[in-house]
């Protein structure tokens, strides 16, 4: 290795090891330490002028406390059951919704394509904020949605929507729905058609062809969709706080509030710490499929 | 044959139905006359111009501009280093530990790097403020500006790279006038990957973000917590504006690229 790719490569890496990896390392240290009323609110602080005994100290300060709270505090391990059961349902309904549309894009005439394509990606590089925000006026009680059910007389009196659960589903699926249509509609383009008129000739129906050919082939689309709705779900905090009501449990939000407003930053820790270990499965699941993808192309 | 039937159409007619109807709805509500958000008062454009006359919001948006354009430069300056050393840089000591460094951040919740971003910047004494935020998107963003060159110096062919350390030019020489005009495609839309995250990112400001420097996203979300405004419809109405407008824009002229790539490579092959 010469100096010049030394050089090339130090920079990048040590600012990662120093604003990626090291924060990390100091949430770790933090949530092994106790509350306290000081500047930070956190002790014990490592003081290195005191030497030795001062590190050893420091160190024997350090304990799984705070996790032994979180997992006898009802409140923080059904934040992640419900953390866990919200993110499953709306990838679900992320997939259903996803599906067609790829689907019907695949499909779509050729001239077409970059056009359907433009319109899905332009709602990615719009504010996640304000797609979030667009839909409380349309979910609340006296809502875009609520009259026009009331107008079309479906609905007797108006449903209340925003500030429930459903309305953190439909945040989700909205927001997300073009990560799961994107992989999905990137392997079904690549089905080569003649199988699915070799399936046909060989006495296929269109429906089993679908299930036997179609699906298969874009499973790893699937896949990779859902990973990419469920992963950055499981941790959202923006859309249970402006579409979720005082009943919604998400973990991203009880993090959010447990730093602010009850300024107990060992918890928050680690809350962040059993977070980032629930995710670790499928993220390395998400990897592995990605490869396969890869060498798939190969 | 491919064939686009009744079912296709229908479910991407009500597919983009559900994706823009909500952002619609918000930009005709933003000429709405009335206070109340949802009565239809009459058009007008007067929440535009209290928009104009908000000091707050104008402040917020620029310390968000400077955060995006310093932060996006430095990330595509770092991500397409980070990329080239990905690529070319072989087997070296520490990478899969810097490869994970990279693609570990495009799925880690906001919410835990913006803890662990403010608590490396208390432990260290940095203060708060337009620095820290920079800082911190430049992380972020790098990552996404690696990904998105890593993929274009992955596809490309290595030997023009060799041919011309072979003719003499200084390796510095080759990346400069051989590899960074193929990967300039890739490099420009990490940068603008960038800047949108930037502009956009609301919950890792607002950990690293002290008082003296607050952002548009954070003014947006304190203010859209209170519930919807005709200030807020018009102020997300210009945003939705400016993407469309980029993004259309800047789909058209890649599609001219293309012809323009396609009618010379034919020009070509007639004159050889």
């Amino acid at each position: 290795m010469n100096f010049r790719r030394i050089f090339l490569f130090s920079i990048p890496y040590v600012w990662l090891l120093a604003l990626f990896l090291a924060p990390f390392l100091i949430v770790f240290k933090i949530s092994l330490s106790d509350i306290a009323l000081a500047i930070p609110p956190y002790t014990p602080t490592l003081d290195l002028s005191g030497g030795w005994v001062a590190f050893k100290d420091f160190f024997s300060q350090l304990d799984f406390e705070n996790f032994t709270f979180l997992a006898s505090d009802s409140l923080y391990w059904k934040s992640y059951l419900s953390s866990v059961q919200i993110a499953l349902i709306s990838t679900f309904i992320c997939l259903m919704i996803g599906f067609p549309i790829a689907y019907g894009m695949a499909n779509a005439p050729q001239e077409w394509q970059p056009t359907l394509m433009l319109l899905v990606i332009l709602p990615f590089w719009t504010s996640f904020l304000i797609r979030v925000y667009s839909l409380i006026g349309i979910l609340s009680q006296d809502g875009i949605l609520n009259q026009f059910l009331l107008w079309l007389s479906i609905i007797g009196e108006p449903l209340v929507i925003l500030n429930t659960n459903w309305a953190v589903y439909i945040g989700i699926v909205y927001t997300y729905c073009p990560f799961m249509i994107l992989p999905i509609y990137a392997t079904l383009t690549k089905l080569d058609a003649s199988l699915l008129e070799a399936a046909e000739d060989l006495g296929c129906s269109r429906t089993s062809a679908f299930w036997q050919i179609t699906v298969p082939v874009s499973k790893s689309g699937i896949i990779a969709g859902c990973f990419l709705v469920f992963i950055p779900a499981l941790g959202e905090f923006v859309i249970p706080s402006l579409l979720g009501g005082s009943g919604t449990l998400m973990i991203g939000k009880v993090l959010f509030e447990e730093f602010f407003a009850n300024r107990d930053w060992p918890v928050a820790g680690a809350v962040a710490v059993i977070l980032l270990l629930i995710l670790i499965i499928p993220i390395v699941l998400y990897q592995r499929n990605e490869q396969k993808m890869m060498e798939a192309e190969k | 044959m491919r064939r686009f039937t009744w079912f296709n159409a229908t479910s991407l007619t009500l597919g983009f139905a559900f994706l823009y109807i909500p952002m619609l709805i918000v930009i005709i509500y933003s000429f709405n006359e009335s206070k109340l958000v949802t009565v239809w008062g009459g058009f007008s454009t007067k929440w535009y111009g209290e928009l104009v006359q908000n000091e707050a919001f104008l402040d917020a948006a620029l310390v968000t501009f400077k955060v995006g354009l310093v932060s996006s430069v430095i990330a595509t300056i770092l991500g397409t280093m980070a990329a080239y050393v990905l690529v070319r840089g072989g087997r070296f000591f520490g990478r899969t530990l810097f490869s994970g460094m990279i693609y570990a951040p495009l799925v880690m919740p906001e919410v835990i790097t913006g803890l662990s971003l403010l608590l490396l910047f208390i432990s260290i004494g940095l203060d708060r403020g337009i620095v820290t935020i920079i800082l911190a998107h430049t992380t972020f963003s790098m990552c996404y500006v690696s990904v998105v060159v890593s993929s274009r110096l992955v596809s490309f062919d290595r030997s023009v790279e060799e041919a011309a350390l072979d003719l003499g030019c200084t390796p510095f020489d080759a990346f400069r006038s051989v590899t960074l005009p193929i990967i300039a495609p890739a490099v420009i839309s990490g940068w603008l990957l960038a800047l949108t995250l930037s502009l956009d990112d609301l919950v890792i400001a607002s950990f690293v973000a002290g008082p003296s420097a607050t952002t548009l996203p954070i003014k947006v979300f304190s203010s859209v917590r209170l519930g919807v405004s005709p200030e807020i419809n018009a102020l997300s109405t210009i945003l939705i504006g400016i993407v469309a407008l980029g993004t259309v824009t800047a789909s058209i002229t890649t599609k001219r690229a293309v012809v323009r790539r396609r009618h010379e490579q034919q020009m070509a092959v007639q004159a050889g």
